[in-house]
């Protein structure tokens, strides 16, 4: 087990953070990590919260996969850990949320 | 001004045994507990998030396993089962400290005398009622292998507790053959109090 096993939440934790920002949810996407290519829902990245801000990684292999942070009425968004987010647009028009 | 946004996601209370809602070094509880009065704004939102959700359509079994407050979630699931008159066979598997810690008694046992598709199985880590089946203690691989649906009938499996606790069900889950696939996990970080 590393050492941060208990630090970490799951992904969907970060659906109320990321709404305010994404027209869809975001936690229901799939994410590739840019690190080790594995595809996975975002839901089941792990989540940290403890830094200033929100920091997601990847489950299989623990690279940052997004970090956000608000500060001084800004969001501070960085996706650059992520190869590719697949979003299903069904969503759009079934809830139209 | 003062406004707290609440996501349900973020807000696991604890009721102690004095009634309050508290988990101490809590995101939000300290917050409703010692600053809150009569007549302050709260602005609410959510719930939030498709992923640990249980839709009316799915019909497959569904596991559900809770460690202490992480009921709460899983008791919406049951909820909405019900009112929407789902025929889908749930199995809730729900570990508590003790007896007196049980979250919705009454409700739960309502809802599975109701209805033969919802069973309970409640594990005591702490304090059992006298002449319980199973001694104290965290929920192990003959509990699992007792209590919860067998992974040939590929149950969707919704784990929610304190985060140690949805480590250790779903290493549990894993073991007895369930997919990764079907486990959906809410954890909502750590209690200091493993149950």
């Amino acid at each position: 087990m590393s050492s941060h096993t208990y630090d970490y939440l799951d992904g969907n934790a970060a659906a109320g953070e990321l709404s305010a920002i994404f027209a869809m949810d975001v936690t229901i996407a799939e994410a590739q990590c840019a690190h080790c290519g594995a595809i996975k829902r975002f839901a089941e990245a792990h989540l940290y919260m403890q830094a200033p801000g929100v920091v997601a990684r990847c489950a299989v292999c623990e690279h940052v996969l997004l970090r956000l942070v608000n500060a001084r009425q800004r969001a501070f968004l960085d996706l650059g850990g992520m190869r590719c987010l697949i979003l299903d647009t069904s969503q759009l028009q079934e809830s139209g949320q | 001004m003062d406004t707290l946004r609440l996501d349900h996601t973020r807000s696991p209370l604890r009721r102690t045994p004095n009634g309050a809602l508290r988990l101490p070094n809590g995101e939000v509880s300290p917050y409703l507990t010692q600053e809150l009065a009569v007549g302050d704004r709260l602005e609410l939102r959510g719930p939030i998030g498709g992923w640990f959700v249980w839709r009316a359509q799915q019909t497959e079994p569904i596991q559900l396993i809770a460690g202490g407050s992480g009921i709460v979630p899983l008791m919406a699931m049951i909820r909405s089962r019900a009112s929407t008159g789902s025929a889908a066979p749930f199995r809730l598997l729900y570990s508590v400290r003790e007896p007196g810690a049980v979250f919705y008694r009454d409700d739960l046992q309502t809802l599975s005398d109701r209805d033969n598709n919802v069973s309970l199985t409640f594990a005591y880590t702490r304090v059992a009622p006298q002449d319980w089946p199973r001694p104290p203690g965290r929920i192990d691989a003959a509990l699992i292998a007792d209590a919860t649906w067998p992974s040939n009938l590929a149950p969707t499996c919704f784990v929610c507790g304190p985060t140690s606790f949805v480590e250790a069900a779903t290493e549990l889950l894993i073991a007895s053959a369930h997919g990764r696939d079907k486990i959906r996990t809410e954890r909502f970080g750590p209690t200091g109090d493993r149950k």
